[in-house]
């Protein structure tokens, strides 16, 4: 085992469209770590984690994967990846197992799966509590049920390194706390975990740091914002009806 | 069994059947990447490679494979740069692909635009021996790829981004979807038409899917479907004397009414076994329970 960071982003830039929407970020994420990425919509965090697995062009920085520049990264059957969905579900019907045993092909050969490939895939449904519903289309599952199957895919190859976006974005609080859960076992188990979050909510005691995000800067580097209810999440604005016109708003949480 | 004396009909017969496998085969996965149209996109296009080929006087079977190839090579490069708007692009396409066929038939010397109506609407009973060859060739080609790479392509066409972290080679695979696609229009080309090929890449996928659960059982009924109907509308097309292309489609479209009017009691009775199966977790009446729980609390 080495001490070299798993993530490692150093002044990465990167635009959409022509829009500048990085504006050169630093990010560590050390071995067995849990780092939360915070911010408002539009501040640049599902963009840098889309630059981390090369869905996002960068124009600018470099980015390591355990240790390896990103370009010549190949070892993708360490890494589960769970991307900004609502749903699991594609134009054609499909199982909660099929498309749970499409995270398992970086694991598989030539596409191949094994006795023990589907014995993965069926520890992965059991870890998100989706096991009873195995063979059921994903067309007939609530939203917090599409997310645990994205899950599920994630942590069918065995990861040592988890990246989430908004992984209880639409999500009821009873699959949140199933998820939180699947998340405890997973980092009591030394996976790292990087995750974007809009409130920290039942994840809150998993998360070992946070990086706030604004306008593509990284703005805050380090422990946790106390949680205390709404008024504590990044960004968020208390603008009084009752302050002088032109008056700064009072801004609570994190960036104040 | 008189019809199968008959070696025009033989060489029917064996094209219908390896176009009702191959194109929904492919279908599918254009149907689960919703894009459906696709197909239909392809088909414009190669009606320049048609007219081509009548004008270079090469095997306009050949040519059309050659220029559909190119086409979807270029729509899946507009969906990756995405200069242009992706459906304006597709558009340009679509129409410079047609008037590129009608012009270039009317340069050739030998082509009319009469023998363009046979690849827009198919002409099952004059397809030769060497359209045969190239039909089964063609064919062997698109089963290996549909078939052997299923699971790629699955995870390809359910969620690309997804499958990049998955170390799948994705533009590949897209690049491949999209050549295999244009291999299959120009296969079902002699049998329904470049008009009509998309409906027999989609419209059994879709009637499929009114039954099915699973994606390995839509793609098998799917493709039963497409045998079925390609078959049933050519011999069809033989005692009845009407184009093959029109019957097979059509024929295709009453499959996707059956299956409709199959799948209403059929999700009725899976849902009597579900609530048999789990009687106390889901009662059918709302129930205001008397004290909240835990979990149904709204976060504020």
């Amino acid at each position: 085992m080495s001490d070299e960071p798993v993530i490692s982003l150093r002044g990465v830039r990167a635009e959409l469209g022509s829009r500048p929407v990085l504006r050169g970020i630093d990010l560590t994420v050390g071995r067995g770590e849990v780092v939360a990425l915070l911010g408002a919509n539009g501040s640049g965090k599902s963009t840098a984690v889309r630059t981390v697995i090369g869905q996002v062009p960068v124009t600018a920085g470099e980015i390591e994967l355990f240790g390896t520049p990103r370009r010549r990264f190949r070892d993708w059957a360490r890494v589960g990846y769970v991307p900004q969905r609502t749903t699991a579900a594609g134009g054609v019907p499909a199982t909660v197992t099929e498309v749970v045993s499409s995270g398992r092909l970086s694991r598989a050969r030539f596409g191949v799966l094994r006795k023990a490939d589907r014995e993965a895939v069926r520890r992965a449904l059991d870890l998100v509590g989706m096991a009873d519903r195995a063979k059921d289309s994903v067309n007939a599952l609530s939203g917090g049920q599409h997310q645990r199957v994205l899950i599920a895919r994630s942590l069918a190859a065995e990861p040592e390194l988890l990246i989430m976006d908004e992984p209880m974005a639409g999500v009821d609080l009873a699959s949140q706390g199933v998820l939180a859960d699947t998340l405890r076992d997973q980092v009591a188990a030394g996976t790292t975990v990087l995750l974007v979050l809009h409130e920290l909510g039942p994840l809150e005691p998993l998360i070992d740091r946070a990086v706030v995000l604004r306008d593509g800067c990284v703005v805050h580097d380090g422990p946790p914002p106390k949680a205390v209810g709404q008024h504590a999440l990044p960004g968020h604005d208390h603008v009084h009806p009752h302050a002088p016109a032109g008056a700064e708003p009072i801004r609570t949480g994190l960036l104040s | 069994m008189e019809i199968l004396n008959y070696a025009f009909m033989q060489r029917a017969l064996l094209a219908a059947v390896l176009v009702g496998i191959t194109a929904p085969a492919v279908g599918i996965y254009l149907v689960q990447r919703r894009q459906a149209l696709m197909g239909d996109g392809i088909g414009h296009v190669a009606m320049t490679g048609v007219g081509l080929g009548f004008l270079l006087t090469w095997s306009p079977v050949w040519m059309a494979t050659l220029v559909s190839v190119l086409g979807a090579v270029l729509m899946e490069l507009i969906r990756w740069y995405g200069k242009t708007r992706g459906d304006i692009a597709l558009a340009m396409l679509f129409y410079g692909g047609m008037a590129g066929g009608v012009m270039f038939i009317n340069l050739s010397p030998t082509g009319s635009n009469a023998n363009l109506t046979s690849y827009l609407f198919g002409s099952l009973s004059t397809v030769s021996d060497s359209d045969v060859t190239a039909i089964c060739l063609l064919a062997a080609f698109v089963v290996l790829v549909t078939l052997g790479l299923r699971r790629q392509l699955f995870a390809v066409s359910q969620d690309e981004e997804f499958a990049r972290v998955t170390g799948l080679p994705v533009r590949a695979l897209n690049l491949l979807t999209a050549v295999t696609a244009a291999v299959t229009v120009t296969v079902a080309m002699r049998v329904v038409g470049l008009l009509l090929v998309s409906a027999l890449m989609v419209v059994p996928v879709a009637a499929a899917q009114q039954l099915t659960r699973s994606f390995a059982a839509t793609f098998a009924v799917a493709v039963a479907i497409g045998v079925t109907v390609t078959i049933s509308g050519t011999v069809t097309s033989y005692y009845q004397d009407v184009p093959p292309g029109a019957t097979i489609v059509l024929l295709t479209i009453g499959a996707f009414v059956l299956m409709t009017a199959l799948a209403a009691p059929l999700a009725r009775r899976r849902a009597r076994a579900l609530r048999a199966a789990q009687p106390a977790a889901d009662p059918a009446e709302c129930k205001i329970p008397a004290t909240r729980g835990t979990t149904d609390e709204v976060g504020v």
